[in-house]
């Protein structure tokens, strides 16, 4: 169906909201890549089959509205605890459901409306029996992933029902393009990629550029390991993401659009396709939308699965068809960006928040969070913290509040000893950093940084030597190998780290690293090389006894380092049994039956198998 | 004026497009890997960093220059910095540098030093690549690669070839062409100007040294040597010899001491094409067919419109090169001195050019299906020939060459440079040949080092449109315009190579801006040296056409299309 005019899209929305309110009962399967993971599929399709045989309760799907009844709704944030199920208008959620437990629900639930107890998330003794009650979504500021677990991804209609595409009318009807980018500029609204950019300010440069073929690019290649904000938008609620690339296009006079998403993304993807071909059958997308004239159409690009191109030139180069690497600057993107056009170049999150700065005006938006940083940030809260998942919170909230009051604090309530924040380019925070308000200036002040929003807990487990090693490693292998800092230097670093973590480190070691981390700092090409080193200088900063153990000591207190562990035989204990040996993959172990076996720790590889083993007991790690 | 400060030193701006550019002309030799001025900004090798009076440090290279910056070069950051970034990529390169044939012109090696880095730190965890020797003209060693990417910019930017690129990421990247294939299995056409920017020898010249060596040992051999237009005036570069100076008669000299029998002039053979190809013009003018007439002396070129423009490929002049013209009238001119004395003639054609090295195996330069020229050797392996021997080649006097192949006209001798195969064909076709006619020939627009130019005469009352072009990517661009029907021309001579043959990529490096222009107007005082202008002129050719060429013309002096 084609909306021709505002008055045809305000009829629409009505028929959609009605449609919405229809079926007495409503499921929504979280679909999220988490929960697919889990089996929601399965759980989905059972559910699809009892709806089918149950006669009486007034389900509906398949009608007018193709899936109302039961949905595939977004990610809805709480990943931990999936595959989650909730129950509308009841608003039960449950977790870690099960193809089993489906009968049940639906009979409690649907027929009863009675909450099934077991299912229920339980914390501290007490149960929740409705998702809004849940610490973790109480205590977050839900407003980019609203709709995410709430309306079903793959429907128009019902993000029209909710309001979506009223801020796309709003500036098509009311608002010339300079007032939008006034509006945004306004709101203060910061780039949600890693650099806090002004957005406004940045749209402001692209609509003065001369050259008249401009366009809107969104960087949808989230790689951060452990972050998936950006993906749950774009599988949860891909229109609203749309909706605001369409009004940046409005605003910048852009015709075309182009999102970026990394092919690690199928569903994203194709939820993304849906979505643009539904915009497009709908008129709301194509040439002359809602008849005011405005063009606009928005392509997808897949990336190959390169870290780099999340960087803006590269992303750009990446689009035409050239090897992903970022070149100099200048000139910079928003004068020669995508095809050497002006290009307004944000990320997924960033153009999420747009349709409700529009909607509710930018006073609104910066009563949200700090004022340097308004509005809300979701984080990808992981790591050994109770609460995985995707949450949202005001910019401004405090490290603590997101660990322990959203988070549920750390696993197995081993002390917390700090955070990795921003991915392998940012930094880490620690106890003391317990009480800072997490926006793009304070962590700036800390050499950490916001970055996607990526936010790995870590307790007093885990060796920060290791960690720092994971991450040089991680940005090693993901250099484009251009400039020769990056490229040279984060193999030498992770060598070293190598080096430190099997015991051969020196204090020379040490030194190299810093040296190595500062020129890489203050030389590098781009912003990924440029921050390569932050994890190893961070963790050396605030962690430098850890380091000095590995390398003076030669032992990781933690346990992690294999390399520094040594697992031996008790004689005291050792009953001569020959169970170790038996068990040993390597043939390690050697000794006569019924006298003290020995490990030859050059054949050795430390699986544990021994350990497991001995029924006596006898077998000791150490470090 | 507005100013920037340079290690405290005030250095106006007059349109320098980057900070590099400024503290190169303050006097500073800031050193770079990757930086060209007539390539585009790459900013990889991060050599050129510098610090501002903030603490900030950024590349001058890409760098705009803003009135009032202050930056210092050389502060104790910057030192260690460069020095570190140096001692990487010596961390992960071959190191192995007293057999490497960059021995001694090695940037990367004489940056080492100039930095002071004396130590590696790092060990050598570098994997052994196969070294690519397919090419007849160019040889990829990715083990001495520091991925500047001047290479990859130039084929692409400067040539329009793209025949190597980058490939893998990270430490593991490589520049090779696509696939995996062998260079010679690309569109590469061989130019060498790839080797030429190469600051190590990751891409160097395939060398013809010792065959050459061995063909003069064997008594039974005659070694022929002939000697193209540009290799006079740039073989005395790396004997303190001024640059652009003309030092045939010390090369023929030294090609006579190392055991060369006989020593010729390709200028020669230049006249020889300019008389097949303006004959060849006028006729083609005359039938209106296969308009515009392209000149063909150049084996990149030629490649590159067969590649890329085959559609063109009939345009090309069929006309060998002078190379090609040469050795085959050569053959020819010794075969039955060669079977009376029961001895073999090898020519070994002395080239700026790595190309060469390529046209000889192309079938349709052979006669009676055989190879005329037998080796082919560039500027800079006689170089090396001349060291190997300690040749003292700024002390010996110089002989001239020999009878008689090696008198030529001015007009033979301008073709190593962009527009001088016009403006010898020009001279030829032009029935007055003083000197105000000449001058005008000169100044009609084909001189100078611009990438396209373009001219009009009149020829038996005839407008003739004529473009001259260097670099390929400029020809490129213009068979694209003339394909578009933006452009219509009779005669288009093409030089891949910029400035053409007297920046090939056989020439010695580095070459400067100043060295550029030295070659320019050495390649000119040679044609002012010589006292007949046109190739129609110069007696031996006349006595060549009535002599023992008669007949064979066409079987000698052009390609062989039908092989």
């Amino acid at each position: 169906m084609n909306i021709q005019n505002r008055k045809a899209l305000t009829e629409k929305r009505i028929q959609a909201k009605e449609a919405m309110k229809r079926p007495s009962h409503r499921i929504l399967v979280c679909a999220g890549t988490g929960c697919l993971a889990g089996g929601s599929a399965k759980i989905y399709d059972k559910f699809l089959e009892l709806a089918a045989k149950e006669e009486g309760v007034e389900v509906e799907f398949g009608a007018e509205i193709a899936h109302t009844g039961i949905k595939r709704s977004g990610c809805h944030g709480f990943c931990e605890m999936g595959p989650l199920v909730r129950i509308e208008p009841s608003n039960f959620l449950y977790i870690k459901v099960k193809e089993e437990d489906c009968s049940e629900i639906f009979e409690e639930s649907i027929r009863n409306d009675r909450p099934v107890e077991r299912l229920l998330y339980e914390a501290d003794g007490v149960k929740y029996e409705t998702q809004e009650k849940i610490p973790f979504y109480a205590k977050q500021t839900r407003l980019v992933l609203k709709n995410c677990g709430h309306i079903d991804a793959e429907n128009m209609d019902e993000y029209l029902a909710v309001g979506g595409y009223t801020a796309l009318e709003k500036v098509l009807f009311e608002m010339t393009p300079e007032e939008v980018v006034d509006e945004i500029s306004e709101a203060n609204l910061r780039g949600r990629g890693g650099g806090g950019f002004q957005t406004g300010y940045k749209w402001k440069q692209v609509a003065r550029q001369k050259e008249t073929e401009r366009y809107v690019v969104c960087n949808g290649d989230e790689g951060d390991p452990g972050a998936f904000m950006d993906r749950s938008v774009m599988e949860g609620d891909p229109h609203k993401m749309l909706e605001g690339m369409m009004i940046a296009g409005y605003a910048v006079g852009a015709k075309d659009g182009y999102i970026y998403v990394r092919a690690e993304y199928p569903l994203a993807i194709n939820r993304l396709k849906l979505a643009i071909a539904q915009a497009e059958e709908a008129g709301l997308l194509g040439e002359n939308i809602l008849g005011t004239g405005f063009d606009f159409r928005i392509h997808i690009n897949r990336g190959a699965g390169a870290f780099v191109c999340g960087e803006g030139s590269a992303l750009t180069a990446s689009i035409e068809g050239e090897r992903g690497m970022p070149r100099t600057k200048p000139p910079r993107t928003v004068e020669q960006g995508l095809f050497a056009k002006p290009t307004v170049l944000n990320n997924v999150e960033t153009y999420a928040n747009v349709p409700m700065i529009i909607n509710e005006g930018a006073a609104w938006y910066r009563s949200i969070g700090t004022e340097g940083s308004p509005g809300t940030k979701a984080f990808a809260l992981t790591g050994s913290v109770k609460n995985t998942g995707l949450i949202e919170v005001p910019m401004g909230t405090t490290l603590r509040k997101i660990v322990y009051d959203i988070g549920g604090g750390v696993k197995n309530d081993v002390p917390f000893k700090a955070v990795q924040i921003g991915g392998p380019s940012g930094g880490c925070l620690v106890t003391s950093n317990l009480e800072v308000c997490l926006d793009f200036d304070s962590l700036k002040k800390l050499n950490a940084m916001i970055g996607s929003g990526g936010l790995v807990v870590m307790d007093q487990n885990t060796c920060m030597v290791e960690v720092a090693r994971f991450f040089m490693n991680f940005t090693q292998n993901e250099s484009c190998g251009k400039c020769v800092p990056c490229r040279e230097g984060t193999k030498r670093m992770l060598d070293i780290l190598e080096d430190i973590v099997a015991g051969k480190g020196t204090m020379e070691s040490l030194k190299t690293l810093e040296e190595l981390g500062e020129a890489i700092t203050n030389t590098a090409l781009c912003g990924l090389g440029k921050s390569a080193a932050l994890p190893v200088l961070s963790t050396l900063r605030n962690f430098r006894e850890e380091y000095l153990e590995h390398v003076q000591e030669k032992c990781c207190k933690t346990g992690n380092c294999q390399a520094l562990q040594q697992y031996k035989i008790r004689p005291d204990l050792c009953k001569g049994c020959s169970k170790c040996a038996r068990n040993c993959p390597v043939h390690a172990i050697d000794g006569k039956v019924k006298e003290p076996f020995v490990i030859n720790q050059e054949i050795c590889i430390k699986c544990g198998a021994c350990l497991e083993n001995c029924p006596f007991g006898a077998v000791v790690k150490e470090s | 004026m507005d100013y920037i400060t340079i290690d405290s030193k005030k250095v106006p701006i007059e349109g320098e497009k980057n900070v590099l550019s400024l503290i190169r002309k303050a006097g500073i030799d800031l050193p770079t890997f990757c930086y060209h001025s007539e390539l585009s900004i790459y900013g990889a090798c991060r050599m050129c960093v510098v610090e501002d009076d903030r603490g900030r440090i950024f590349a001058s290279c890409s760098e705009q220059p803003r009135p009032g910056m202050v930056i210092y070069t050389n502060t104790k950051r910057i030192q260690s910095y460069r020095k570190l970034i140096i001692e990487l990529l010596l961390a992960s390169h071959d190191r192995d540098c007293t057999v490497c044939h960059k021995n001694g012109m090695c940037e990367l090696q004489s940056l080492a030093y100039r930095v002071g880095v004396h130590d590696v730190r790092f060990p050598n965890t570098r994997e052994e690549k196969p070294i690519d020797m397919c090419s007849p003209s160019i040889v990829l060693d990715p083990n001495k690669c520091i991925l500047c990417g001047d290479c990859v910019r130039t084929c692409d930017e400067i040539q329009g070839v793209g025949a190597i690129d980058f490939a893998f990421r990270g430490s593991k990247t490589q520049v090779i062409p696509a696939f995996h294939k062998k260079l010679s299995e690309t569109e590469c056409v061989g130019c060498g100007q790839c080797a030429a920017v190469c600051p190590t020898s990751a891409i160097s010249i395939r060398s013809n040294v010792t065959v050459v060596w061995d063909a003069i040992a064997d008594k039974n051999v005659r070694v022929i040597a002939q000697v193209a237009p540009s290799v006079r005036i740039a073989v005395g570069d790396h004997f303190q010899i001024p640059k652009g100076k003309n030092s045939f008669g010390k090369l023929v000299e030294a090609l006579r001491i190392m055991g060369f029998d006989e020593i010729y002039d390709t200028n020669f053979a230049a006249d020889l094409t300019v008389m097949e190809e303006a004959a060849e013009f006028v006729e083609r003018l005359k039938q209106g067919d296969h308009l515009p007439l392209f000149t063909s002396c150049c084996p990149g070129w030629v490649k590159y419109c067969e590649n890329k423009y085959p559609e063109f490929a009939g345009n090309l002049s069929t006309c060998r090169s002078p190379q090609g013209m040469f050795s085959a009238v050569l053959k020819e001119y010794y075969r039955e001195q060669d079977e009376k004395e029961g001895k073999k003639t090898i020519v070994v054609s002395i080239m700026p050019c790595t190309a060469k090295k390529g046209e000889i195996l192309r079938k349709d330069n052979y006669t009676d299906g055989k190879q005329d020229t037998d080796f082919v050797l560039t500027t800079t392996e006689v170089i090396r020939m001349i060291k190997q021997m300690g040749i003292q080649f700024d002390k010996i006097r110089g002989e001239s060459a020999d009878m008689p192949f090696s008198l030529a006209s001015g007009g033979g001798a301008i073709f190593g440079v962009t527009g001088g195969v016009t403006e010898a064909v020009l001279r030829r076709l032009s029935p007055q040949k003083d000197y105000g006619t000449l001058r005008e020939i000169s100044f009609s627009g084909v001189r100078g080092e611009d990438g396209v130019k373009e001219t009009e005469i009149d020829f038996e009352g005839k407008k003739v449109r004529i473009a001259v072009v260097n670099g390929l990517a400029n020809a490129g661009r213009l068979l694209e315009r003339i394909q578009a029907g933006e452009a219509a021309y009779d005669f288009v001579e093409v030089m891949a190579c910029k400035r053409g043959c007297i920046m090939g990529g056989g020439q010695p490096g580095p070459a400067g801006p100043r060295t550029k222009k030295r070659r320019m107007e050495g390649i000119y005082k040679v044609d002012m040296g010589c006292n007949i202008k046109s190739a129609d002129e110069n007696p031996a050719i006349q006595a060549l056409y009535q002599g023992f060429l008669k007949g064979k013309e066409h079987k000698l002096l052009h390609r062989n299309l039908g092989y």
